[in-house]
């Protein structure tokens, strides 16, 4: 697909998404079902992402001390959880990425 | 007491009071944007659609996601339905905030929907939740979504270019890829406070690592809603024995 043929149809995708219900006239109210679905999309697809990103840097898995993206990860996702800190948690898991590459041959 | 008053705060009022509120939160955004850029142009974007993609697609976990996916080679129809499915929270505050904004005209509608970014939402609903709590409608209420927006709209352009100009200069083995699962760290993991989303977060990751292998980059897709659908599962079992259990309570 052509990048801006592939750029309008995202855009279309997510504007389409964001007008759903502003455009409808009156209130909706979605049923409970919808509504936990949506409330785990965030989790589901960070993770979906998050998890080949740490346990396959080089597209094989790989869980041994010498996966210095997972060590780092694991780093960042504990500052996450006791900070809630986004840019606390960036800085952290990049700082670790960059000594552990420093100090351990890879 | 007259418990329903028409609050007369002129439409640059409300648009101040939107930018203001806006802005401790444009100061993580404006990292965030920096990255997009870097990362866009050394997926092999072009500085025209890398550009761009702020401005047409405007959403910046979306626009991660689909830089990856370019990088990767995903097939066009993959990159458009991962889209999807990586904004679908957004029909969630596209509903909560309809109600508030249902007399405007469709012109309004249109614009406000353009601008309804996770950070434009979070401050402008708080508000219209407050105002409704203590019963005040301000008739200007749109012009604080409208400020909230722009503030947003401009800082994502502005710190989007300028990750997209730096990006060149970055060599890549300061590994600076990283930070997108980095980022995406620190959005999910301080929301997982309960079994359901810990549940959705967990299999989804693993299904992910499972589905690597599948065609197309369709593993991202597959894993994202088998993650949802176990998460359903146990909010579905949570309520089931709740409500087993308030029955035996009551015996």
């Amino acid at each position: 697909m052509n990048v801006w043929l592939l750029l309008i149809c995202m855009g279309v995708v997510t504007y389409a998404i964001r007008l759903s219900m502003i455009g409808l006239i009156g209130r909706v109210n979605l049923p409970s079902v919808v509504q936990w679905a949506l409330c785990l999309v965030p989790p589901a697809v960070l993770s979906a992402i998050i998890f080949p990103e740490l346990l396959m840097p080089k597209g094989t898995l790989d869980l041994s001390f010498g996966n210095l993206r997972l060590l780092a990860g694991a780093l960042a996702a504990a500052v996450a959880w006791r900070t809630r800190n986004v840019l606390l948690t960036i800085g952290v898991g990049m700082v670790a990425l960059w000594v552990l590459q420093a100090v351990i041959p890879h | 007491m007259d418990t329903n008053h028409d609050l007369k705060r002129s439409p640059r009022s409300e648009f101040v009071a939107g930018v203001r509120a806006e802005l401790p939160i444009l100061l993580g955004v404006v990292p965030f944007g920096m990255i997009y850029g870097v990362l866009a142009v050394s997926a092999g974007l072009s500085v025209g659609a890398a550009m761009a993609m702020s401005s047409i697609v405007f959403a910046g976990s979306a626009q991660f996601v689909g830089v990856q996916l370019i990088h990767a080679g995903a097939p066009g129809m993959v990159i458009v339905f991962t889209t999807f499915i990586v904004n679908l929270r957004h029909i969630l505050y596209s509903a909560s905030i309809a109600p508030y904004l249902a007399q405007l005209s469709r012109r309004w509608k249109w614009l406000l929907a353009y601008l309804l970014t996770d950070e434009a939402y979070a401050v402008t609903i708080t508000r219209y939740n407050q105002e409704s709590a203590s019963a005040v409608k301000s008739v200007n209420r749109h012009w604080y979504l409208l400020g909230a927006g722009l503030a947003m709209w401009t800082t994502w352009q502005v710190s989007t270019a300028a990750g997209i100009f730096l990006g060149a200069q970055v060599p890549s083995s300061w590994s600076l890829d990283f930070t997108i699962a980095l980022t995406f760290i620190a959005l999910v993991v301080p929301a997982l406070r309960d079994r359901p989303s810990v549940a959705a977060a967990l299999s989804a990751g693993v299904i992910a690592v499972l589905a690597f292998g599948l065609p197309y980059k369709l593993g991202l897709i597959v894993a994202a809603i088998s993650g949802m659908a176990v998460g359903l599962w146990v909010e579905a079992r949570l309520l089931s024995t709740g409500r087993r259990r308030e029955r035996e309570d009551s015996r």
